[in-house]
């Protein structure tokens, strides 16, 4: 059986952990065996927030350096911080709306140019998918389903052996009943993107 | 219903490690729980806290590890089955009671969870507390999967009565927060009612009984190593001439590394679960059947020195490593790759890393703006510290900040920078007696209310006895905040099922014989500041006690909505960035436009109307809610 391993980042309060949960809940759904990993802890105060899938025959829950398949960013900067973890093999998915860092937004530091660090990921992986998340979040009704739409866009990828369908049904399944709907919406926006 | 109380048994579940401890237990029809929040641990309390509502099962958050275990140990001799969960550095606190506990044993099966945090995720050190079940010879379980964490915890429990003996489920981090498939099995219904045997020869420990009790544990201890050595927690699997020992989280990245390697044929490994009394019959037949023997284990030499006395006792001369130069370090966690490529290296075989992607390749990136977490938007405890930074800067005085564990911590950020000293729970009240002793220097201290409750009371007796003169600020926001909102004794604002009486902390502080004592609201800057101010000039020990509620705790457990907002009006339109580098609300940026209106704003989405900015900056005012609530809810 073939080996998978995602990594997930973001910033706290983007939904990491949950799409981390409905990735993860998804490839069972598809018959295949997960195990995952999360950092909890300092999620709620701005703090990255990085989570790992492994999909297939792996027993190890982590990702080292130049090992992950694919790596689903759910910020531009962040998906840069951990391009570290990809290998020329591997296909990145990544939001471009970046969250600004406190740092930055009172005037220490500055934001890198979001189109150089894509470019940059762009000419050194095997492909790169960017949606802007945000956007088909507000379309699809809660700018919070936005972890959704980046789900979408990764089912869209065909990166991983887990079908849509498999995806919906964990939606309709294992999000808030009151999200159900929205984060539906999200995810299809998101497969629709590319 | 709790989804860790399905009856489907057979059914595979996608459970986080520690919910699937917490459902071994519940399979093992464990009645008693306790703990004492801490990260990575807390999610096992906090299942409980849910689960006791609707079952038999007894659960209290106890105010410290020490506590926690006490109260499980009652219940434990009574003969009811106890579980008691803690962090690494929680079994410090409770290291009192375990060593005697290990003397008297229980009669109802009990287990002790530690959580150990390699790499210090959120934790003040990473001892490994592997060293714990030597130190007081009780057995200790340590699982590698969700799967396995799910069959120790109820395994433990059988150990534990067959023993009398309490047993150590010691976990870390990787396990706690991993996700892994498990396997449901049946339930057992708790029982609850236990009766305590008055056996003053076993349970009160003179010294007289406590020599006939040492006697037992290590004849205990020898039942134990024989568990051990059969135990189908320890496994000697694969032939070759080759050795590989490893016990929990790492034997993963072993067995993934045999494979990625293609050297199934080449390694025997001894998969070792139940780690303590170390299984001395298997690891001899183990070092045996060896030529060389390679130990992977996070943090200390804890299996690899076992391995070695083993050999040494055995007369065999068979190499065994573990940690050193070019093998593996006592600091931090493992990770896959690394472990792959030691294991190469040892034995070896050809392997070429995988080439990662490096962004110093990049050329045009210098320095990535980083991205530390930050007290939240409305957070009291930055009113708390601007108030006390204010105080000291009008009263030309300098002062050190002995700190303490909670949210607060961050403190230590630039522009508050209200941390100077910090070792574990409760030592700022202390620390600051020994500063402000040392140096005759002004000490302000800083305690949340948790962290007072769990171990800053004795301290603040000492101070009051000793004559000590420091300022105590306690930091209560009504809840325990950093390890996900847990209630503690002083809890006075709480949701509806929340029944359960509230101690005033005022009267704590007072009863312990504090006559300087003041409570402030820290939203309210010029109050906070002169209470600050007066304990500065008493010379005295004074206590100021900055209660408000934590904002993120008020609206997801209370369900608070936000009912104001504040904006920056436009004759902010100066070089002034005051607000920013003196208080630096993450709701506070700087306008990106340079032909911008203001040269502040205020993100909406972020600011929650705790309204202490306009306290100090009369450009900002209040505006109408008009968002959507569900942008801040």
């Amino acid at each position: 059986m073939d080996k998978y391993r995602i990594y997930l980042t973001g910033v706290g309060g983007q939904g990491t952990l949950l799409a981390t949960v409905v990735l993860a809940e998804s490839a069972i759904y598809a018959g295949y065996n997960v195990v995952a990993s999360e950092v909890h802890g300092m999620a709620q105060r701005g703090g990255v927030v990085e989570s790992t899938v492994m999909i297939g025959d792996i027993k190890s829950s982590i990702i080292s350096d130049g090992e992950a398949d694919v790596l689903l960013g759910f910020e531009p900067l962040e998906t840069y911080r951990a391009i570290r973890k990809c290998s020329a093999g591997s296909v990145v998915v990544s939001n471009t709306v970046p969250v600004i860092p406190y740092g930055v937004a009172i005037g220490k530091g500055s934001y890198p140019d979001v189109d150089k660090l894509l470019d940059f990921i762009g000419s050194k992986v095997k492909r790169l998918i960017t949606i802007d998340a945000q956007v088909l979040a507000q379309q699809a009704g809660a700018v919070l389903s936005a972890n959704m739409a980046m789900l979408g866009a990764l089912a869209k990828s065909g990166a991983l052996p887990v079908p849509k369908e498999a995806f919906e049904e964990t939606i309709r399944t294992k999000t808030k009943a009151s999200f159900v709907e929205t984060n539906l919406r999200a995810f299809e926006l998101g497969l629709a993107s590319q | 219903m709790h989804p860790l109380l399905t009856k489907e048994t057979g059914k595979k579940f996608l459970l986080l490690g520690n919910e699937a401890i917490v459902r071994g237990a519940l399979e093992a029809g464990v009645a008693f729980a306790t703990t004492y929040p801490g990260t990575p641990a807390s999610e096992i309390g906090d299942a409980f806290f849910r689960i006791a509502r609707e079952s038999d099962l007894y659960f209290e958050y106890s105010t410290n590890e020490k506590v926690a275990l006490e109260t499980a140990a009652g219940a434990a001799s009574s003969g009811v089955r106890t579980i008691c969960s803690m962090k690494h550095v929680g079994l410090n606190v409770a290291a009192d009671p375990l060593m005697t506990l290990a003397y008297i044993g229980v009669r109802g099966g009990m287990v002790i969870v530690t959580a150990d945090d390699p790499s210090m995720f959120s934790s003040q050190n990473e001892q490994d507390n592997r060293f714990y079940a030597r130190l007081s010879s009780l057995p200790m379980l340590e699982p590698a999967s969700c799967q396995e964490a799910k069959e120790m915890a109820r395994e433990a429990f059988e150990i534990s009565e067959a023993l009398e003996l309490p047993v150590i489920l010691r976990t870390t981090t990787r396990l706690n927060h991993c996700r892994g498939i498990v396997t449901i099995g049946p339930l057992k219904p708790p029982e609850n009612k236990g009766a305590f045997e008055k056996i003053p020869s076993r349970f009160v420990t003179v010294p007289a009984t406590a020599r006939v009790r040492h006697r037992v544990l290590l004849d205990q201890e020898e039942k134990a190593r024989d568990m051990a050595v059969k135990s189908l927690f320890n496994t000697l699997t694969g032939e070759g001439p080759w050795g590989i020992a490893a016990s929990g989280i790492a034997f993963n990245y072993v067995a993934d590394a045999i494979k990625d390697l293609g050297i199934e044929d080449k390694v025997r490994v001894l998969k070792l679960g139940f780690t303590y009394p170390f299984p001395d019959v298997l690891a001899e037949e183990f070092i045996r059947s060896a030529e060389k023997i390679l130990v992977v284990e996070e943090l200390e030499p804890f299996l690899e020195e076992n391995l070695k006395v083993t050999a040494y006792t055995n007369s065999l001369s068979t190499p065994i490593s573990g940690k050193g130069p070019g093998l593996f370090s006592r600091l931090y966690e493992y990770n896959p790759g690394m472990v792959r490529e030691v294991i190469a290296r040892f034995f070896g075989v050809d392997y070429t890393r995988p080439e990662s992607i490096d962004i110093k390749e990049d050329g045009q990136q210098v320095q990535l703006p980083i991205r530390p977490p930050n007290l939240c938007a409305g957070c009291p405890h930055r009113a708390t510290y601007l108030a006390v930074k204010t105080a000291l800067k009008e009263t030309q005085t300098e002062a050190i900040f002995p700190t303490d564990i909670g949210c607060y911590t961050l403190g230590i950020l630039p522009p508050l920078e209200c941390a100077d000293f910090l070792i574990c729970m409760g030592s700022s009240v202390t620390s600051a007696a020994g500063i402000s002793k040392a140096t005759g220097k002004k000490v302000i201290a800083f305690i949340g209310d948790s962290t007072f409750f769990h171990s800053g009371i004795t301290g603040l007796i000492n101070a009051v006895h000793n004559k000590h003169n420091f300022i105590l600020i306690i930091l209560d926001n009504g809840t325990t905040a950093m390890t996900g909102h847990q209630p503690h004794p002083g809890v006075e604002v709480a949701p509806q099922e929340w029944d359960k009486p509230s101690i005033s902390i005022e009267a704590v502080v007072r009863a312990c014989g504090v006559e300087n004592v003041a409570v402030v609201n820290p939203l309210n800057l010029a109050k906070t500041r002169k209470a600050v101010k007066e304990a500065l000039g008493s010379n005295s020990l004074s206590v100021i006690i900055s209660k408000a509620l934590c904002p993120l705790y008020e609206r997801r457990v209370l369900g608070k909505k936000t009912k104001r907002l504040f904006e920056v009006g436009p004759e902010c339109n100066t070089d002034c960035t005051e607000c920013i580098d003196t208080f630096a609300c993450p709701a506070l940026y700087k306008n990106p436009d340079p032909h911008g209106t203001t040269t502040m704003i205020i993100d909406e989405n972020l600011c929650i109307g705790c309204g202490l900015c306009i306290q100090f900056c009369r450009k900002i005012r209040p505006v109408k809610v008009s968002r959507k609530e569900t942008l801040n809810g």
